[in-house]
């Protein structure tokens, strides 16, 4: 398993690894807000944590097509799946170094991003709180997404197409934690509901991703 | 252990293509597996590798034993020669590479990346892989596409050393590697066409 995470890691890093794609895309669209709504620092203040959310969900969503589709093409999902690793632990594996290399860059970016769009000094630890929380769910969503389209062409839309939705749930508690710390509110509520998803996620994702998998395999 | 294929029949894109295959591969045997083109070489193996169900019969021995190589390597065109083959080698649970880099001759390649290897180069190491698995059972497809004359050689006394090993190994392929082994035609198991029905994917959901 660590041998697994290690190459991904490294695939990640090298050239052409993608590592760095989300965290440019979430730079870009959250540079780009400001210049759209105008010099409004009111309005961007109460926008702010929903359009840090929203690019966050963007960024990990386009990276997504990665995740599987390389080593589906060159035969490696093949022959992990004749290994003795487990496909759930080969998925978790995947799930993980895709949070390690799109989404916890995304975490630590976002207070900077925060300054930007002139989000409320008390809702930085809610944003950056709800987001380490809710990415990880993402990612583990993610790979079932990936998983399900992994033997179709081109198949990126597809995916977005399917896990959009199941990504909604994450979005609505995550942003929700960061609103209501933004605007001094306890957003602890939204929080526990965020944490809760992730982890149910986490522990039963796994099993159909990988039960998908086996049936795109054939 | 023995490799016991009981009355098989497999299917590819919900059709039937062989049935009633039943052979036997024992310690040290290997099976030349014949056919033309389209005749289900590639399903049978990959069912019996156990990346798609059968549609009816028995595989027996096939449990966690099997190294798989089909038209793909599996390798990454940003690693290196040794990263590939230590990665896979981790992954099957052993550390020791050296002795697949010898038989391929690839300690000269060792430090460059995959994706500057030649075809043929990519080749040897993708079957250098299966000497790092540590497995019994070798599944091979077509193993020996694109190698010239001396890799087939290394290839060949590589299967030698492996089924002297008490290995086995089962091969689908047109060239003669010169081993001493049993051929094996699947053209006379052809699936009838009444079985042709009822036989679609999701039967297995």
């Amino acid at each position: 398993m660590i041998a697994l995470l290690h190459r991904d890691l490294m695939l990640a890093f090298r050239a052409g690894g993608g590592f760095g794609l989300g965290l440019a895309f979430f730079l870009i669209v959250t540079v780009l807000v400001p210049f759209s709504v105008g010099p409004q620092s009111e309005l961007l203040s109460t926008i702010a944590p929903g359009v840090l959310w929203l690019g966050a969900l963007l960024a990990c969503l386009l990276s997504l097509d990665r995740l599987l589709a390389l080593d589906f093409e060159d035969g490696t999902l093949d022959l992990l799946a004749t290994a003795p690793l487990p496909l759930e632990a080969a998925l978790s594996i995947k799930a993980l170094s895709h949070w390690l290399t799109t989404g916890l860059p995304l975490v630590l970016a976002a207070p900077v991003l925060g300054l930007m769009l002139n989000l409320a000094p008390d809702g930085y630890l809610w944003l950056i709180a709800s987001l380490a929380l809710g990415t990880p769910a993402l990612s583990v969503i993610g790979a079932f997404g990936a998983a399900l389209t992994v033997g179709i062409k081109r198949g990126g839309l597809l995916m977005s197409l399917l896990v959009l939705p199941l990504y909604v749930p994450t979005l609505i508690f995550g942003a929700e934690a960061a609103r209501r710390g933004a605007m001094g509110l306890d957003g602890t509520t939204p929080l526990i509901l965020l944490a809760g998803i992730t982890l149910g996620t986490i522990a039963l994702m796994p099993f159909a991703s990988a039960a998908v998998l086996r049936m795109t395999l054939r | 252990m023995t490799l016991c294929i009981h009355d098989l029949a497999v299917a590819r894109g919900g059709v039937p293509v062989l049935s009633g295959v039943s052979f036997e591969i024992a310690p040290g045997a290997a099976l030349i597996l014949r056919g033309p083109n389209g005749a289900g070489k590639t399903t049978l193996l990959r069912t019996i590798a156990g990346l798609q169900p059968a549609l009816s019969g028995q595989i027996d021995g096939a449990d966690e034993t099997i190294a798989y190589a089909g038209h793909a390597d599996g390798l990454k065109a940003m690693l290196s020669v040794t990263e590939n083959l230590t990665f896979w080698a981790q992954v099957f649970g052993n550390s020791d590479i050296e002795p697949a880099l010898a038989a391929y001759q690839l300690d000269p390649l060792r430090d460059r990346l995959a994706g500057t290897l030649s075809a043929g180069q990519k080749r040897r190491l993708g079957l250098a892989r299966l000497m790092v698995t540590g497995r019994p059972v070798w599944v091979l497809d077509e193993p020996t596409v694109s190698l010239d004359a001396d890799a087939v050689a290394m290839f060949a006394s590589a299967v030698t050393a492996h089924l002297r090993a008490g290995g086995m190994a089962l091969i689908a392929t047109h060239i003669d590697l010169g081993l001493n082994a049993a051929t094996f035609d699947v053209a006379p198991y052809r699936a009838k066409a009444d079985q042709r029905s009822g036989a679609s994917d999701e039967a297995f959901l």
